[in-house]
């Protein structure tokens, strides 16, 4: 396995801020890699240093085999970028903006750029002040896709756009990767995360907290259970790893530590199963369940407010 | 009719909105109007302090084609006219300019950024953003009103034409919040709506520049009577008050029903159309770019060329004109002996009209640095917007940006500066019947303040790349003190030390005196190493995001 992108122990300071940590993250070639974490965590940060626009305090970042601060300029001929803020030129045509990404970038497809604007349904004779920031998003995702590069950085490309053009999208990073090209993908889109990527890395203030394949992190997790059986069911609480279990003679609802899921289905079939659905964690919990304390904590916080 | 009550609802608040947003904005222009009309009155007391002096420079500035053009009608010798033949124009279009930016600002450009969505989606009216913009602007005027009649009977003049003076300046300024309470309607965009307002202003100038030219000098050469086209514009409604002479306020009453008339279409329209929408739509563009733009000189060049057009415009208009009136500064500055001290400290020794054109030139190189300044700052503006991140992220050195646009806000200054000399020969040219000399002399002449332009630009390009966000600060503050020094600088006696930090102080006062290529070296010296210094500086530092 060959990395895109690899970095380690990022520390980056903005004044008393430190927006990262000791960060590290590890993108293989030709992967869909998910970057995941809430507003302010570091993202952002983290996606300009990859681009050379900000330089590290400590650590190293290494993209495309090449260091990103020094070799900027030849890495960005094999590397495109959608920001999660596209801001554009006033007074220059979506069509006009495209272009001049594509040109300074080394040249884009003809053909794919007329293909995705029919795609993305945008208007390139329009002049980006009166794009919404849907279709000043759109601007960026086209000019990054008609591209022909090794390494596709977006940064919450769909954040502005309908669930219609989030599928769109979605099938244009799958082409890519079928093209054996690799994505790097923040996002706050979770659906869109479990759809798209092999691996994510979830970060959370400035350091990343969990990282591996989608079915790692799950293992990590809960899957709920319902569950019928002929036979009242007896000593289900008293198992390793159920937890929240509400039990009703013959019908049984609970969660249950994903690495303990045998030996409870062994148990479960003493009392005759006659249904059982099995629900695997979505990374929406993946997420609460690192981001649970903050939302608790301000859940309090509200709370006390309130009173 | 509750349905009229309710399309007013919410005005105070917006009006209160409003005021708060303009809290600096709207004193500063206030303060800054306030001063200019003080200090002309006072330098008209201290240059024409006898009604000798004044009946001179009263029948030479109505037998002056440009004289009128630029300074307006002459009407009476008094200090108080006097004073108002050489600030009046200057106040009134500057308080035009005032109340469109300001009626825009709270209109179509809220309406443009969607904050009047949000605002609309409250308890607000229909009319009420339009209202509420039409008070402030007309509040400001009204203040602005005051404090000059204020500034004027401070200098002992007569109360009554002091107010006039004042009524005139706000009328001006409110007639003009009215047009652009209509152009707002009509254009989609605040960029449009202000350029049509603008536009407007322009045209009104025009019109009575017109017909002041080609009015009657009567009453012994110390009093103009406009013609026609004066009474189609707003400003020559204002100068028509003539204040201090026969303090017309009926006059007024034509700026009243103008204002009525428009405000009343702008409703109007207000009426007729979705928010958000305008009168006339926004022409598409194209839909692929050029080749000209696929390059960071191109991305430049679209983003400047605007910007230099517009200058160079202004200058071809300006050089003709005091190009043209340099046959005539014997006379002129023979009639007053400050002014020709003032000439002879500004600019060495040499013939009166070589000095009058050194200190020409050496204004409009102060000038050409803010085109210089505004140029080279538009880096900051791009870096802050957030324009500049996806532009660096794709294959394009930081040099080569910069450099891009370095070499447009260059050649820009030069071009600038060549248009003066040129346009000032040939005005000048025309009236001694010697264009091709006077064009070559003055053209050198002008480019003679290259070198201090480009160091004060160099100095933009440094606080570029080493304080990013003081720049646009720093940069002004520097040109602002360029700009004291060489007024006051010898006036005032400041310091000699004070004096050189002024890269305009070391220019040789062409074409007065002989021109040293030494200092001209030493600054384009200055120029480069500050450039290589802001450079260098920009490759090492991280984006500054807003």
């Amino acid at each position: 396995m060959t990395t895109a992108i690899s970095v380690s122990g990022l520390v980056k300071t903005f004044g008393p801020t430190r927006a990262l940590d000791g960060l590290d993250l590890s993108v293989a070639t030709g992967e869909v890699h998910g970057f995941l974490g809430p507003n302010g965590s570091g993202k952002t940060t983290t996606i300009r240093i990859l681009l050379g626009l900000l330089r590290p305090d400590a650590g190293r970042a290494t993209v495309l085999g090449g260091d990103p601060w020094k070799d900027a300029v030849e890495l960005h001929r094999r590397v495109a970028y959608v920001p999660g803020d596209v801001s554009l030129w006033p007074n220059l045509t979506g069509g006009e903006a495209i272009d001049l990404f594509g040109a300074l970038r080394g040249g884009l497809d003809p053909k794919r750029r007329a293909e995705l604007l029919e795609r993305f349904d945008l208007d390139p004779s329009k002049k980006a002040r009166s794009y919404s920031k849907g279709n000043r998003q759109k601007v960026a995702v086209v000019a990054a896709f008609a591209s022909d590069v090794e390494l596709y950085i977006l940064d919450e490309p769909t954040s502005g756009l309908d669930p219609l053009m989030g599928a769109v999208f979605e099938d244009y990073v799958r082409e890519i990767r079928q093209e054996g090209k690799t994505v790097l993908l923040s996002s706050h889109v979770l659906s869109e995360v479990e759809a798209l990527c092999d691996r994510v890395d979830i970060i959370r203030l400035g350091k990343t907290v969990e990282s591996g394949t989608l079915a790692d992190l799950r293992h990590l997790t809960r899957t709920s259970i319902s569950v019928e059986t002929a036979r009242p069911m007896t000593g289900l609480a008293e198992l390793r790893g159920v937890h929240d279990l509400q039990l009703d003679g013959t019908r049984a609802r609970f969660d249950i530590d994903t690495a303990e899921i045998d030996r409870v289905l062994g148990h479960l079939t003493l009392f005759e199963v006659r249904t059982l659905t099995s629900t695997p964690p979505t990374l929406e919990e993946l997420f609460l369940r690192h981001y649970g304390d903050e939302l608790a904590l301000e859940r309090e916080a509200m709370e006390a407010n309130a009173r | 009719m509750s349905s009229l009550g309710s399309a007013f609802a919410g005005t105070g608040r917006l009006v209160r909105l409003a005021l708060r947003r303009d809290r600096i904005q709207l004193p500063v222009w206030l303060a800054g109007l306030t001063l200019t009309q003080a200090a002309t009155v006072s330098s008209v007391v201290g240059l024409y302090p006898t009604e000798q002096e004044r009946v001179a420079v009263a029948i030479s500035t109505a037998q002056s084609p440009v004289g009128v053009m630029f300074n307006g009608i002459v009407s009476g010798t008094s200090l108080g006219a006097t004073a108002m033949t050489q600030s009046f124009l200057v106040v009134a279009i500057a308080a035009a300019f005032m109340s469109t930016l300001c009626v825009v600002r709270h209109t179509r450009q809220n309406e443009e950024t969607g904050r009047a969505e949000m605002i609309g989606a409250g308890v607000v009216g229909r009319h009420a953003l339009l209202t509420a913009a039409l008070i402030v602007a007309v509040g400001a005027n009204v203040v602005l009103g005051l404090l000059n009649a204020a500034v004027l009977i401070a200098n002992d003049l007569p109360a009554g034409g002091s107010l006039a003076a004042g009524a005139g300046i706000a009328a001006v300024g409110i007639a003009f919040a009215a047009i652009a309470a209509v152009t707002a309607q009509v254009s989609e965009t605040a960029r449009g709506a202000n350029g049509m307002a603008a536009a407007a202003i322009g045209v009104a100038f025009l019109l009575r520049a017109i017909g002041d030219v080609s009015g009657k000098v009567v009453d012994g050469g110390v009093t103009l009577i406009s013609a026609w086209p004066s009474w189609l514009s707003p400003i020559g409604w204002g100068q028509q008050i003539r204040p201090f002479d026969r303090d017309n306020w009926w006059v007024l009453g034509l700026l009243a029903v103008a204002f009525v008339a428009l405000v009343g279409l702008a409703f109007g329209l207000t009426a007729h159309r979705d928010l958000g929408a305008g009168m006339r739509a926004v022409r598409p563009g194209r839909p692929a770019a050029t080749s000209g733009l696929l390059s960071p000189l191109g991305l430049a060049w679209r983003l400047q060329r605007g910007v230099l057009i517009g200058w160079a415009i202004g200058i071809v208009v300006l050089g003709p004109a005091y190009g043209g009136v340099g046959d005539e500064i014997e006379d002129f500055v023979g009639d007053s002996e400050q002014l020709a001290e003032y000439f002879e400290q500004i600019g060495g020794a040499g013939s009166l009209t070589d000095l009058y054109f050194a200190a020409t030139l050496s204004i409009t190189g102060l000038a050409v640095a803010g085109y210089a300044i505004q140029t080279l700052l538009r880096m900051r503006a791009e870096e802050a917007a957030g324009r500049l991140e996806p532009v660096l992220a794709t294959s394009v050195a930081r040099t080569r940006w910069m450099w891009s646009h370095i070499a447009i806000a260059t050649l820009g200054t030069v071009l600038l500066l060549a248009l003066m000399g040129v346009s000032t020969g040939i005005g000048y040219g025309a009236v001694v019947g010697d264009v091709r000399d006077q064009v070559f002399t003055l053209t050198g002449a002008a480019l003679v303040q290259v070198p201090a332009v480009l160091a004060l630009a160099g100095l933009v390009v440094v606080a570029f790349g080493l304080l990013p966000n003081l720049a646009v600060a720093l940069s002004w503050a520097a040109l602002a003190i360029c700009v004291l020094i060489g007024q006051l600088g010898q006036l005032f006696g400041l310091p000699q030390a004070v004096v050189n930090m002024s890269p305009f102080t070391h220019l040789p006062a062409a074409p007065a005196a002989e021109v040293t290529a030494l200092p001209l070296l030493v600054l384009m010296l200055v120029a480069v190493a500050f450039a290589a210094v802001g450079i260098a500086s920009f490759r090492r530092r991280d984006l500054a995001l807003s």
